[in-house]
């Protein structure tokens, strides 16, 4: 027995019987086995179907439905008569999403071709791409007519990552001259989508304000995105509309800008280097604020491409920069009503006078009046017309520097004022606390001469100067405005004796009118004076140039400060050319943009003479300079890293701040600063029967042009 | 009873078991007409015609002899072996991996036929082979070499999925012939060592990426971890009663990817739910344990391993392919009989089904003659 129970561990005693058991007992364990996953199947999917329905049912509905954004149509920006500033035109648009492209570089190259993009446009499109963050759209062209558009739109299932869209986008009717005013848009950066996580900012189109009042108003003009729901397959081929909310616009504001003034002063500028601004000298509304050259905001919004980069770069006129906010320049004797009112102020006559015998000397040194050869009497009126510096430089010894400071800075010199804007640079009034506080050094003599000239430590930037003129024109305090719906409120006085003003409002009205410094200046109207005040402010000592010609960045700065009309003043108007040469090259522009103001043909017949000398309109001649960039350079323009982007940006929009070193002498005026440009006059003019006469026949009728 | 109503070859037929195949073919053609976004074309009419061929021709498999069988077993097996080593050649010469052999009015896939083949020769190797021997290294040994041969030419076609098809009707039958069970359960263990390894050496990189994403297929939902997740959210928003017929968005929008073949079920259960999940379940039930009951009826030990084997053949592609639509396996191009679109899967599975249904004639011959 146990033998054979061996044998049959060694070798299974198999029958047929034996193997039709096994069959039976191993198919009933098939048998089992398959129930079993028969089973588990039917588990799992009861799972699924049932205890899991909720979720898959939202993601299958989120597979099948896609939901997209609508870029809001931005607000508008109008000026105070409702005439647009920035507005929206319908558009054509692509856009392309990179994390979403699956052959960038052949979607690209489509795209190219069927856009038909210039090689320049391609290689901008390039660098956009490369600084892109996948998920933000880039931009490949708007402005599409409906044939390119179409191109794109049917070849869209083949071509995935890319948007095509009809939407709005940013239009500038007066492109570079509101510029600096207005800013411009882009699409959003990296950094701006982190600060602001609204999702309408990563939507293909969607611009944000990236300068001046679009940046400032962003919250405002931005509005509420309308939304598409619609059924895609998944290569994302629109199969139906399931439903549209519209977008709600942005908010519409109004500002006290003039459109008309706006785009003629900025025009009016021509090939200089200048910032205009024009008041509203009983109300404070800013009616024109321009700083040329600018930029065209209406191609910025595609991003800055190398070549607009490069040419912003090369010129040294700085288009990137704001100069009514941003520019500071010594003021020169525009501040020279100002010191005069201070002097009223601190009890001095203003019939008193002084001989000018072409310098003063105190103790041992002489200080020069830009005339050289004098101007014999002066009393305060003739200080003031004729530009007198010793005059000033007499008094001012007498009175001291502290009511000056304090009376420029009653008059707006040296503030900040509360304007939506990106940066205000607000300068330096002089005094002797300042300076023992900057310099640690006591006030000198020399100091007061020079402040009394405006030049020395005293800085400025136009929108100051426009708010002195306002402020010296009405009397009252007024606070530049920019928003237009702001309800008014009742402008307090200056406080400053009606009387004082008057004698200073005759004495700029002969500025121009009388035997003045810049009678050139005068309006072509009979019954419309302008009053005024030129100022010539030096940029280098008289040993490296005159300041007159020579290296453009050595000229001597040209200022205006005025008013109209004289005998009523409604208007002031602030001109700074920036390295124009004197005077003479800012009052022409105050006095036509004046002009313009009080009859709109005769100064668009000026201007458009001028505009033939110079070759076009403002966007002509910056059209006409890409053009020839784009024929020297192409596509060889140097790339610009977004570092280097940046670092561009800020270094025009920090103020240019003019290194103020420790002065250790009087800075001498510049002689005769305008005798070469400025004819004299033919005859002298008749002086002005004002009440108190300040008109003193001792003008010299051939000497009209000094400024300083 | 009826006999005198209906005639005998129709009475004949195992209705019980072809009732509910019709109704899931039907089923099947209404997914499949619905899939092609409501129409006959280019699916749903060509599967019906085809099922009704294929029916017939599994009617005249059932109506042979068998001897015929018995004889017919190894030239088969040796014809379709051929066909492979042919598939191999031509791919060879033509360049890249081919599976199909272009017979001119149709495309045929001798790897598909190799699958009851297999069954049919181990059935026929172990009638053949002296009882006393099964539990020898002889009732071994050639079974392992009729299994690799074909498997090893599936292999380096390559296709995974069919060469584990043609290894799992082979090793069932095999275990059906009363094969010592330690055997299995050793080749299992060994299996279980050896397949981590062949895992990293031996898988294409493709084959290797399935399996690894089937274990995390929300790792790269949008790369090959798509057709999983893609076929979860279709049975699983289906719910209970599904979406209703036509309306299923993961097919009509091309979420889900070949909704016609692989990933019917998918498409299915999105429209007809749960309900419609458990009715294939239901009707696979009915036919899988009516072959296993046809083999267990049957007489002798070669009908009865072939009815078991060509079930387990059919369980094995009705299996995998539920289990990989509903996550349970890696992706495997493995169809969905009776419901998948193609037609050498339909011509296999219903190879399988004649067969089975010659066995059950062969029982009724034997034994009812009541």
């Amino acid at each position: 027995m146990k033998f054979s129970f061996r044998r049959l561990l060694r070798q299974p005693h198999v029958t047929t019987g034996t193997l039709r058991n096994s069959f039976d007992r191993r198919s009933v364990v098939m048998t089992g086995i398959q129930g079993g996953i028969g089973l588990l199947l039917a588990s799992r999917m009861t799972y699924l179907a049932v205890f899991e329905n909720e979720k898959y049912k939202l993601e299958a509905e989120s597979n099948r439905v896609n939901l997209s954004l609508i870029p809001p149509r931005r607000g508008w920006l109008l000026d105070r008569n409702g005439t647009p500033l920035a507005s929206n035109r319908a558009d054509f648009r692509v856009d392309v999403v990179p994390e979403q492209m699956q052959d960038a570089e052949r979607t690209i190259a489509q795209l190219g071709r069927l856009l038909s993009l210039t090689p320049i446009a391609m290689q901008d499109l390039q660098d956009k791409l490369d600084k892109s963050h996948g998920f933000a759209p880039v931009e490949v062209a708007t402005g599409l007519d409906l044939e390119r558009f179409s191109a794109v739109s049917v070849r869209l299932p083949d071509m995935p990552g890319v948007v095509t869209q009809r939407g709005f986008s940013r239009f500038y009717p007066t492109g570079p001259s509101v510029g600096h005013l207005i800013g411009y848009v882009g699409a959003a950066s990296a950094e701006e989508y982190e600060k602001d996580h609204d999702p309408v900012l990563i939507t293909p189109g969607y611009k944000v304000g990236k300068d001046a009042l679009e940046k400032i108003f962003e919250k405002d003009l931005r509005g509420k995105p309308g939304a598409r729901r619609v059924e895609v397959t998944a290569s994302g081929r629109i199969v139906r509309n399931l439903d549209t909310r519209e977008d709600v616009p942005g908010k519409t504001i109004k500002l006290t800008i003039d459109a008309g003034i706006q785009d003629y002063a900025a025009r009016r500028i021509g090939p200089e280097s200048a910032a205009v601004v024009v008041m509203d000298c009983q109300t404070g509304d800013v009616l024109a604020m321009a700083s040329m050259p600018s930029y065209d905001p209406n191609s910025f919004s595609d991003g800055i491409g190398r070549l607009e980069w490069k040419m912003l770069s090369d010129d040294d006129h700085v288009p990137l920069r704001n100069k009514v906010l941003r520019g500071l320049y010594p003021p020169g004797s525009t501040v020279k009503p100002m010191v005069a009112l201070s002097f009223m102020e601190a009890g001095l006559d203003p019939n008193e006078s002084v001989f000018c015998g072409g310098g003063l000397r105190v103790g041992n040194r002489v200080f020069h009046c830009w005339n050289r050869r004098g101007h014999g009497q002066v009393n305060m009126a003739k200080g003031i017309y004729q530009s007198c510096d010793v005059y000033f430089y007499h008094f001012a010894q007498r009175i001291g520097m502290d009511p000056i400071a304090l009376m420029a800075r009653r008059l707006g010199l040296g503030q900040e004022f509360e304007l939506p804007v990106v940066g205000q640079s607000y300068g330096t009034v002089p005094d002797p606390a300042w300076k023992l506080r900057k310099y640690h050094k006591e006030w000198q003599t020399f100091d007061t001469v020079n402040a009394t000239i405006g030049q020395g430590y005293f800085l400025v930037n136009p929108l100051q100067q426009a708010v002195q003129a306002s402020r010296l024109a009405s009397g009252k305090i007024i606070m530049p405005r920019l928003i237009h719906d702001q309800e008014h409120k009742e402008t307090p006085s200056l406080g400053i004796p009606p009387e004082h003003l008057a004698y200073i409002h005759q004495a700029m009205s002969d500025v121009a009118n009388g035997p003045g410094s810049a009678p050139h200046a005068r309006l072509p109207f009979p019954d419309i004076k302008l009053a005024g005040k030129t100022g010539t402010a030096q940029v280098v000592g008289l040993n490296i140039g005159n300041g007159k010609g020579g290296q453009w960045k050595h000229r001597d700065h040209g200022h205006f400060i005025s008013f109209a009309p004289a005998e009523n003043p409604r208007y002031a108007c602030a001109v700074v050319c920036e390295h124009g040469g004197g005077s003479g090259s800012a009052y022409p522009i105050a006095r036509d943009v004046l002009t313009y103001i009080f009859d709109k043909q005769k100064g668009m017949d000026i201007l458009t003479d001028l505009e033939k000398k110079w070759g076009g309109t403002a966007k002509e001649r910056l059209d006409a300079r890409y053009r020839a960039y784009s024929a020297q350079y192409g596509v060889g323009a140097p790339a610009v890293s977004s570092e280097e982007e940046s670092r561009k940006v800020q270094e025009a929009e920090a103020a240019q701040e003019p290194r103020q070193p420790i002065v250790s002498g009087a800075q001498s005026p510049a002689p005769e600063p305008e005798a070469a440009t400025i004819p004299a006059p033919p005859a002298p003019v008749a002086p002005q029967s004002a009440p108190q006469g300040p008109t003193p026949g001792a003008a010299r009728p051939g000497n009209t042009g000094g400024t300083q | 009873m009826s006999r005198s109503i209906v005639p005998e070859a129709i009475s004949r037929q195992p209705w019980l078991m072809l009732i509910p195949l019709c109704a899931l073919v039907s089923l099947g053609a209404a997914v499949l007409y619905s899939a092609a976004g409501g129409g006959l074309q280019p699916y749903a009419l060509s599967h019906v015609i085809r099922f009704c061929i294929f029916l017939v021709m599994a009617i005249v498999i059932s109506h042979m002899s068998r001897n015929l069988f018995r004889m017919a077993a190894y030239p088969v097996f040796g014809a379709i072996l051929g066909l492979l080593v042919l598939v191999e050649l031509i791919g060879a010469v033509g360049g890249g991996s081919q599976r199909w052999l272009n017979l001119g009015f149709m495309s045929l896939q001798p790897s598909e036929l190799m699958k009851p083949a297999i069954v049919l020769v181990l059935a026929r190797f172990y009638e053949t082979l002296p009882h006393a021997m099964t539990a020898s290294w002889r009732g071994l040994v050639p079974a392992g070499v009729l299994i690799a041969l074909p498997a090893l030419f599936v292999l380096i076609q390559p296709d995974l999925g069919t060469a584990t098809a043609v290894c799992f009707g082979g090793v069932v039958t095999m275990f059906l012939a009363g094969l010592p069970l330690w055997w299995f359960v050793s080749a299992g263990g060994a299996l279980l060592v050896i397949a981590p390894i062949a895992f990293f050496t031996l898988l294409h990189d493709y084959q290797r990426n399935r399996v690894l994403v089937f274990l995390d297929p929300e790792a790269d939902p949008l790369g090959t971890g798509y057709h999983i997740t893609q076929s979860k959210i279709a049975i699983g928003s289906g719910g209970i009663f599904g979406k209703g017929f036509g309306n299923g968005t993961q097919s009509h929008l091309q979420y889900l990817p070949e909704p016609h073949t692989d990933f019917v079920f998918a498409t299915m259960s999105e429209e007809w739910g749960l309900v419609g999940g458990f009715f294939v379940l239901l009707v696979f039930a009915i036919v899988l344990g009516w072959g296993m009951s046809v083999a267990r009826r049957a007489p002798d030990r070669f009908s009865s391993l072939l009815a078991a084997g060509m079930t387990a053949t059919m369980f094995f592609y009705v299996m995998i392919n539920l289990m990989m639509v509903m996550g349970l396996a890696p992706v495997v191009g493995i169809p969905l009989p009776f419901m998948s679109h193609g037609g050498t899967s339909m011509l296999t599975n219903m190879i399988c089904l004649g067969t089975i249904m010659a066995v059950n004639r062969w029982n009724q011959g034997r034994g009812s003659l009541a």
